[in-house]
């Protein structure tokens, strides 16, 4: 299986990442490449290994329902680039 | 040729937790912007989501609830997408294996009939914060305001099979698993505050042929908006069919104001979520310990007590059914079936007077300002005889203003029956020398007198006179 440049445009804007028109050429192929280790790795047989989730072989551990949490707002929003009233404001999205 | 609506709904139900899903933030409503949102909720780098047992147990406890198989693994996925409120860029949820399986509720339709709905599965995932659009004066023109307090507050997505037939099958069903999720005490269920929002899949069908194109509305946050948002999308797409046009499958967004459906700006990758399992979570995986923990303090379930209600009581499905609507109601009315002995005058109170008080004044039985024990006190007078129907329907007004229980009104009132067969008498005879006209037209034949005379005798005695008794003596007397 290969991508294309189109297919790398759409991946791109879905992750926000700034590919330039010139770069796609690049990363169609190299994304490809990746594709085509997958195809290999099909070819193994797989019946009745169970799908692995995470690499480790353990459970989550749980944590007790507690608030640990402190008001820490005016710390955070000192990273912030703009708040007013308590909120953090982002150029105006629209539903 | 008939349209068959065919519906499914996803309910994302609040759970009430202390903390987060994954942090030690506070999930409580209310609180000052962003006062609740800490270093996980905000997304900053480097930290990890640890899982909250509270929440799994709670998922658990519903699961159990609808008799659905709890998966002993299931696995959190990353759920892409990016919107200000959600600002690690993905919302952690659960795909391929959620916690809780395929499952069932049963719902009273209208006619009286049960009906079985299947839960397709329920997951746990976190929320998402909320958007403010109001006007903010800070630079940059147009600005959003983020209040991330509700990020990362534990919901369970509740996903049911495409079995509801019409708007008010919807609704019944809605309104079950909100009495189910607050009966279970695993959330408040309060939509005014968004803690139970509803999303339908709607579509239409000839019947009998496969399922239609699907259109789905989003975020309703009321029964009757619910009822109104699929009735209009289910007319809507009749009419486009009709027209020999096609339904879209888009998401549509109800408009309460103008009570219709319409559609949202499909942003161009709509649903492609690209899930993945999330690296930052192991696999949950639950043992029979865990599972009979969490289930083991499960109060005795809606449907199993209505049952019972009927079975003990000998009181109607449909007054069982308004008497479990929630555990406060079904403890309410134990506790005057216990103090009085007679279940069904007190179904026939509760669900009477009570409720039609309760829902005039927008209160819920919690806040009821007539305790079980007055009701049960209001009881035992119409059981000794010491109040009629008619004046303890005074006395229950009376309780409910505040002006003290059943014993002191009628004490301070003067309110008590009279049972005294000889001063019943002395009023009748009064009221007969005083009306020979109408004893004449009686003993003449006019059946419709003897009204006249009950109504003088009640009117005398202030509606204190026993009405059987004086029905039983008049008839006596006017013979003659």
């Amino acid at each position: 299986m290969a991508l294309d440049t189109r297919d790398v445009a759409k991946i791109a804007h879905l992750a926000r990442l700034d590919v330039k028109r010139d770069e796609r050429d690049h990363f169609s192929a190299e994304l490809s490449n990746i594709l085509d280790l997958v195809e290999q790795m099909r070819c193994v047989d797989t019946t009745g290994v169970e799908p692995m989730a995470h690499p480790l072989h353990m459970a989550q551990r749980l944590r007790p329902d507690r608030v640990t949490e402190t008001n820490e707002r005016e710390h955070f929003q000192q990273i912030a680039p703009q708040t007013e009233d308590g909120l953090y404001l982002v150029p105006r999205v629209v539903e | 040729m008939q349209w068959e609506p065919v519906i499914g709904l996803e309910i994302h139900t609040q759970l009430a937790t202390n903390s987060k899903i994954f942090s030690g933030a506070s999930t409580a409503f209310g609180a000052e912007p962003n006062s609740q949102a800490c270093a996980v909720d905000l997304g900053l780098p480097g930290v990890l989501p640890v899982l909250n047992q509270g929440a799994v147990q709670r998922a658990v406890q519903f699961g159990c609830a609808i008799a659905a198989e709890i998966a002993p693994r299931s696995v959190f996925a990353r759920k892409n997408y990016f919107y200000p409120d959600l600002p690690k860029g993905y919302q952690i949820s659960q795909y391929e294996l959620p916690i809780v399986g395929r499952g069932q509720v049963e719902i009273l339709l209208d006619d009286g009939a049960l009906k079985t709905i299947g839960v397709t599965r329920a997951h746990l995932e976190e929320d998402a914060g909320k958007s403010l659009h109001g006007s903010f004066s800070g630079a940059g023109g147009d600005l959003t305001g983020i209040d991330l307090n509700r990020a990362g507050t534990p919901l369970l997505e509740i996903v049911s099979e495409p079995d509801l037939r019409s708007a008010e099958e919807a609704v019944a069903y809605a309104r079950k698993i909100h009495q189910l999720v607050r009966w279970i005490g695993i959330s408040d269920g309060n939509m005014q505050e968004g803690s139970f929002r509803v999303d339908a899949n709607v579509s239409v069908r000839r019947p009998g042929e496969p399922f239609g194109t699907r259109a789905e509305i989003k975020n309703i946050n009321s029964f009757r908006f619910l009822h109104k948002a699929i009735e209009f999308e289910i007319e809507r797409q009749i009419d486009l069919l009709e027209d020999g046009g096609n339904v879209v499958q888009e998401t549509r967004l109800y408009d309460a104001d103008k009570d219709e459906t319409r559609s949202m700006r499909t942003k161009e990758e709509a649903n492609d979520y690209r899930y993945f399992p999330d690296p930052d979570l192991l696999p949950v995986e639950l043992d029979e310990a865990f599972i009979e923990a969490a289930t083991a303090e499960l109060p005795e379930l809606p449907d199993a007590m209505r049952q019972r209600f009927r079975d003990a009581y000998g009181i109607s499905d449909y007054d069982a059914a308004l008497l479990t609507t929630s555990r406060a109601t079904a403890g309410y009315y134990e506790s005057v079936v216990d103090l009085t002995g007679d279940a069904k005058l007190a179904a026939n109170w509760m669900n009477g007077a009570l409720a039609a008080a309760l829902n005039k004044a927008g209160l819920e039985i919690s806040e009821s300002p007539v305790s079980s024990e007055q009701l049960a006190g209001l009881i035992k007078r119409i059981q000794d005889d010491t109040l009629s129907g008619k004046i303890a329907k005074q006395v229950f007004e009376a309780i409910w203003a505040g002006e003290g229980d059943a014993d002191q009104i009628i004490e301070a009132k003067g309110l008590k029956q009279i049972t005294d067969s000889g001063a019943i008498e002395q009023m009748i005879d009064a009221i007969i020398a005083a009306n020979p006209q109408q004893v004449e037209q009686y003993r003449a034949g006019k059946e419709k007198v003897f009204g006249f005379f009950v109504g003088q005798v009640m009117k005398q005695s202030q509606g204190k006179a026993n009405p059987q008794q004086v029905n039983a003596l008049l008839k006596d007397k006017l013979k003659g």
